[in-house]
């Protein structure tokens, strides 16, 4: 929304005031204002008001005309003008020599064979309208000569401020209630808004008007009729247009001032159409036109204005093409109304049509405002239009009154609050100066919220604090820490564990931590051939591609995988996210929390690369949790998966995800040299586990004994478990130093570390250990190899 | 045998002189002064000599003795010498110039500005929080006083999920759960909340370089008896002047969100002019870069907190524009894009 300094200033007196400095503090006070103010007028100088004295064809050119212009001075001046309008006894605007326009000096020069000392400007040259099509017609009564700017307020200072940052001030959508922000910074006082008296018009008939529907919240209207001025005053014009909006007529000047003005929209109706004015909304659909040509589709849910039975507008959006005013409307028919706010939301997003009125409504406006509205129009109107009449006393149904709000709170609220000493003088004038009501006893304050606050702004006490504290200033807050007392701050163990995996990964893995969407990519997954596992669904995904929330991050991975197939030959990249398996008993998503690793390697053989992937799980588990984890086969759930080596990941009997190798299809389409695989694992099943304790073991002074013993086996598992079984303290330590296929089969060589904490252990002690763990293992078929 | 001695000592001189490994100088001090060597057995004839002989070719077989065995010895250390400088020659001369092998792990720039805000708030006693990108209506609008049909859910296009949840579009969708997690603590022991939480967000709009639909941001609230705007702007500045390590100013303007009441748009000073103005802050000397407030009486009430006892502030941080104004990230989506070429960059964690 553009702001007029002018406009404010007729409402608060800024004389000996720097502008620019209360525009600065209204941005730290009231609503950010843009960057960019504009300084109209600043770079227009020496055009004064001239009169054509006469008009001469020019000889060459159908075009062009030679005047003799009246610029006050005691000759007139030759001037050649290509303006279709000009004619003798007009009064324009003239630049003279040496005048400035924009970046333009005017200089005599020679147009078409003749000298021309000057320029007749169009409205659009002296920056007051978009008006190009011929020079500015001035009726107005000025002598000659005289500068434009003391006729016109072209002078002036314009601001923006983003409509966002007022959707909660329902006062601020109108020049008035932004100068009362400029009278409260300023510490000056708010004039009245000039009214006409409406009780002059009692004796009058009223209108016929009922609102039949509890959406319209008052409806106040009036007749009025004669109305002849049909082009705006040029202040007024200039106003409208320097605040974003085009000159149409009087009429329809008059109601966009008034909206600019009061922040009250308005509307006026041929009074031959809407004889019975009744506010409702119709129980079946239907098609309407509004004034701007388009059908629009009206639902059960839409609150009209209506002739009787007939819609004539769309309640505070638009009204209809059918009741508009025409060139034969004698007498209209004004309305100045409230309406639901949430209500007229919902129909401007069900229309798709937002209007500089529906925009206002949506915000609360205050009805209390209806009338004076009314009064502010007939004010200016009798003022510009001599003729105007009057033709209906004011009719005005007041259906929804707001509560009265006050709010009572003490001294000691406000200084907990703001944390710093504001007098109570400074709270009382602060309050007053925004139109509050204020009683101080003691300690205690009343305050009475006005009616332009009261709409839904300015509830609580907390909302008092804020009035008190932005005119204030924050940057006038002495700052100072909490007094708040120190406890011990707990570490959270799932935040812990997350970024110890990430440490491990990249410091030691050096693998790569990549983010991704919560949703399957469907286009992604296709060209790897993976398909959609089925879960809940967006319902407002304005892309198809994404409105499957994934149960796993690893097709995620691996389109992931793909895209950086190149980067290096080998590489290994992992993730803590988001993933959601269906929905649980209560209704709600079943949203986990997961790790997940993916490794791509061209050089690593698949055995080497799965072993990689299965240390750094172990390690994850080691380092953080002191624990060892087992795997067991499992079957493939999704089409990414490789049937073989797909391994559930246990650790003290708890599932936490699973570990595997792509699916060969997947895998090539990926790349058809790589090995591929994966493993994910859940953060919050992984989080719980209870860190086993370290245990000091105090190192044997004696030597150990090395045992290697070589069995002809697959797997390692059930010789670690029958070691495991033999449940010997003098073991410190297992591990496999050779495996070995031949004929025969498959072999493990196996070296078990003994030793003793007080002696040096014999042979014979120690052998009789391992033949246990030979004859266990010889019971279930694991031999000895010969 | 005074010229025999002579004759040892030149000859032994001129050998020992063609020797070259410890090898051939320890046979040769063998073959010279062992028990058997060329000097023994002439020492052995000494008895033969007269009484007054004896002491003077006695004394001189020992100069002679003692003259040979410092020239083993020197030569020796020469050998020695000769060999280590032989072994450090041995040592081929590497090219430091050729590049490094600098193939690191990364971590993702939202981790590593995740954790120094962490650190950051941790050392002021802050916990840090962590919840759900899966929320209810209750918990990211409802409780946060934006009751259905309120215009600020306009502000957010939210995406919801079949069974009416949806993807939470502001991590101020954890803060009733907070307040309910440590309401006890607060009231029962007087413990203050204090307490941060980083998280995703959703909002369903088009990406551009500027706009994501999944983003980081990070909430953090303080609750206690007598917490203030004063202390929020100290609060805000503190932290700020730790995460860009240099002292910010800061500014609060009006800012409406429904969950705060006073809400402010906090500003800081521009980062590269410092406050003159320049291009990057649009010549106003200032960047927008917080919303925060008090919050508001109903948010803390849903909370199960007393308003009337306790106040508090929220504000919500953008991680993600903290990271792109920190390392210089232009586009969003480079941040999601799962480029390896883009992320592996950010290979240190500085905490």
């Amino acid at each position: 929304m553009f702001l007029s300094m002018n406009w404010i200033a007729d409402f608060v007196d800024l004389t000996g005031l720097d502008r620019l400095d209360l525009i600065h503090r209204f941005s730290l006070s009231t609503a950010e204002v843009e960057n960019e103010i504009f300084m109209k007028g600043s770079d227009l100088s020496g055009v004064v008001v001239a009169e054509i004295k006469s008009v001469e064809p020019h000889p060459d050119s159908k075009k062009l005309h030679l005047l003799k212009v009246d610029i006050g001075e005691e000759n007139l001046v030759d001037v050649v003008c290509g303006a279709p309008n000009v004619r003798v006894g007009m009064k324009t605007a003239f630049a003279k020599v040496g005048a400035q326009i924009g970046d333009i000096t005017i200089t005599p020069r020679p147009l078409a064979g003749f000298m021309s000392n000057g320029m007749c400007c169009s409205e659009k040259e002296i920056g007051i309208s978009d008006d190009h099509s011929g020079i500015m017609d001035i009726t107005d009564d000025v002598p000659n000569g005289t500068d434009i700017k003391d006729v016109y307020e072209i002078d002036d200072i314009v601001f923006e401020v983003d409509n966002k940052s007022l959707t909660n001030r329902p006062d601020l959508w109108g020049h008035y209630g932004i100068a009362r922000e400029f009278a409260a910074l300023a510490g000056r006082p708010l004039k009245p808004l000039p009214t006409a008296d409406l009780s002059a018009y009692n004796s009058l008939p009223k209108v016929d008007m009922k609102i039949e529907d509890p959406l319209c919240q008052r409806y106040s209207c009036l007749q009025v009729e004669n109305i002849s001025v049909s082009v705006s005053p040029v202040n007024m014009r200039i106003r409208l247009f320097y605040c974003g909006m085009r000159a149409i007529n009087f009429l329809a000047d008059l109601t966009n001032y008034l909206m600019l003005e009061m922040g009250q929209p308005m509307h006026a109706f041929d009074s031959r159409k809407v004889e019975k004015i009744r506010i409702k909304r119709f129980k079946e659909p239907f098609v309407f036109q509004t004034l701007d040509g388009v059908n629009r589709n009206i639902d059960e849910n839409t609150l009209m204005i209506c002739n009787d039975s007939t819609p004539v507008a769309i309640a505070g959006i638009m009204g209809g093409l059918d009741s508009e005013i025409v060139d034969d409307t004698t007498t209209l028919t004004l309305e100045s109304a409230t309406f639901d706010a949430v209500s007229i939301r919902k129909s401007t997003v069900r229309l798709g049509h937002r209007t500089d009125a529906s925009m206002r409504y949506e915000k609360c406006l205050d009805p209390e405002m209806t009338v004076p509205a009314i009064a502010r129009f007939v004010e200016i109107l009798t003022s510009v239009d001599s003729g105007a009449k009057v033709v209906s006393s004011l009719t005005d149904e007041y259906a929804y009154h707001y509560d009265k709000v006050t709010l009572n709170f003490d001294k000691a609220f406000v200084d907990k609050y703001t944390g710093i000493e504001i007098s109570s003088d400074t709270i009382v004038k602060t309050l007053l100066s925004l139109g509050f009501e204020v009683s101080l006893d003691g300690d205690s304050f009343t305050v009475g919220v006005p009616s332009w606050r009261a709409t839904k702004d300015v509830t609580i006490k907390a909302d008092i604090i804020e009035e008190i504290t932005r005119i204030y200033g924050y940057d006038n807050f002495d700052i100072h820490t909490s007094r708040a007392p120190l406890y011990p701050v707990r570490p959270y163990e799932e935040k812990t564990v997350e970024d110890k995996i990430k440490d491990i990964l990249v410091k030691r893995y050096s693998l790569h931590e990549l983010h991704s969407y919560v949703w399957a990519y469907y286009d992604e997954y296709k060209a790897l051939g993976i398909e959609v596992a089925d879960n809940i669904k967006l319902v407002n995904a304005t892309n198809p591609n994404i409105e499957t929330i994934r149960r796993s991050i690893v097709p995620t991975q691996l389109v992931q995988v793909r895209s950086n197939v190149g980067f290096a030959t080998d590489f290994g990249v992992f993730e803590i996210g988001r993933t959601v398996n269906g929905l649980k008993d209560d209704g709600l998503c079943d949203e986990h929390k997961k790790l997940c690793i993916t490794l791509y390697s061209k050089t690593e053989g698949i055995e080497t690369l799965y072993f990689r992937l299965r240390d750094m799980l172990c390690v994850i588990a080691s380092d953080i949790k002191h624990r060892e984890l087992s795997f067991k086969a499992v079957n493939p759930e999704y089409n990414y998966e490789h049937p073989r080596n797909l391994n559930e990941i246990l650790c003290n009997g708890v599932s936490l995800g699973k570990m595997g190798i792509a699916f060969p299809s997947v895998a090539k389409k990926i790349d058809k040299k790589a090995n591929i695989v994966f493993a994910e694992i859940d953060i919050a099943a992984f989080a719980s586990l209870t860190a086993a304790p370290i245990v000091y073991d105090e190192p044997s002074k004696f030597p150990g004994i090395d045992i290697d013993l070589s069995f002809v086996s697959d797997i390692f598992a059930p010789i670690g478990d029958a070691i495991k079984n033999a449940d010997c303290a003098l073991i410190k330590n297992v591990q496999v130093i050779d495996t070995y296929s031949d004929e025969t089969g498959k072999s493990i060589t196996t070296r078990l570390t003994f030793s003793h904490p007080e002696k040096t252990l014999t042979r014979d002690e120690v052998m009789e250990i391992v033949n246990g763990i030979i004859e266990k293992l010889r019971e279930i078929g694991v031999a000895l190899k010969q | 045998m005074k010229e025999k001695l002579e004759a040892i000592r030149k000859k032994a001189e001129a050998e020992l002189d063609s020797l070259t490994s410890p090898e051939q100088i320890e046979s040769f001090r063998v073959a010279v002064l062992g028990k058997k060597g060329e000097l023994t057995s002439i020492l052995k004839m000494m008895g033969k000599l007269s009484a007054e002989e004896r002491p003077v070719m006695g004394q001189l077989a020992n100069d002679v003795r003692s003259f040979i065995e410092e020239k083993i010895t020197e030569k020796a250390n020469e050998i020695k010498e000769k060999e280590m400088q032989r072994e450090i020659d041995s040592m081929p001369l590497f090219d430091v110039s050729a590049p490094s092998d600098l193939s690191r792990g990364s971590y993702h720039p939202i981790t590593l500005v995740q954790r120094e805000c962490e650190r950051i708030f941790k050392s002021m006693g802050f916990t840090v929080e962590d919840y759900s990108e899966v929320v209810t209506d209750y918990e990211c609008f409802e409780s946060l006083n934006i009751p259905k049909h309120h215009p600020a859910r306009d502000m957010q296009d939210t995406y919801y999920l079949e069974n009416g949840q949806l993807l939470k579009s502001q991590t101020s969708a954890a803060q009733n759960a907070i307040y309910k997690k440590y309401k006890d603590a607060l009231i029962n022991d007087g413990v203050p909340i204090k307490a941060i939480f980083p998280g995703r967000c959703f909002r369903n709009e088009a990406t551009d370089a500027c706009h994501e639909n999944t983003f980081f941001q990070m909430e953090g609230v303080m609750v206690d008896k007598d917490i203030s705007i004063s202390n929020l702007i100290y609060f805000m500045k503190t932290m700020l002047s730790e995460v860009f390590r240099k002292d910010i100013k800061v500014r609060l303007r009006p800012g409406f969100f429904p969950f705060v009441e006073p809400g402010f748009e906090l500003d800081i000073s521009c980062l590269i002019c410092g406050g003159e103005g320049c291009p990057s802050c649009k010549h106003s000397g200032w960047l927008e870069l917080c919303p925060c407030g008090m919050i508001h009486p109903e948010v803390l009430k849903a909370g199960g907190i007393d308003p009337d006892k306790y106040t508090g502030f929220a504000f919500g941080l953008g991680l993600t524009r903290l990271a792109m104004m920190k390392y210089g990230i232009k586009d969003i989506r480079d941040l999601n894009s799962g480029s390896l070429k883009s992320l592996s960059q950010f290979t240190d964690d500085e905490n």
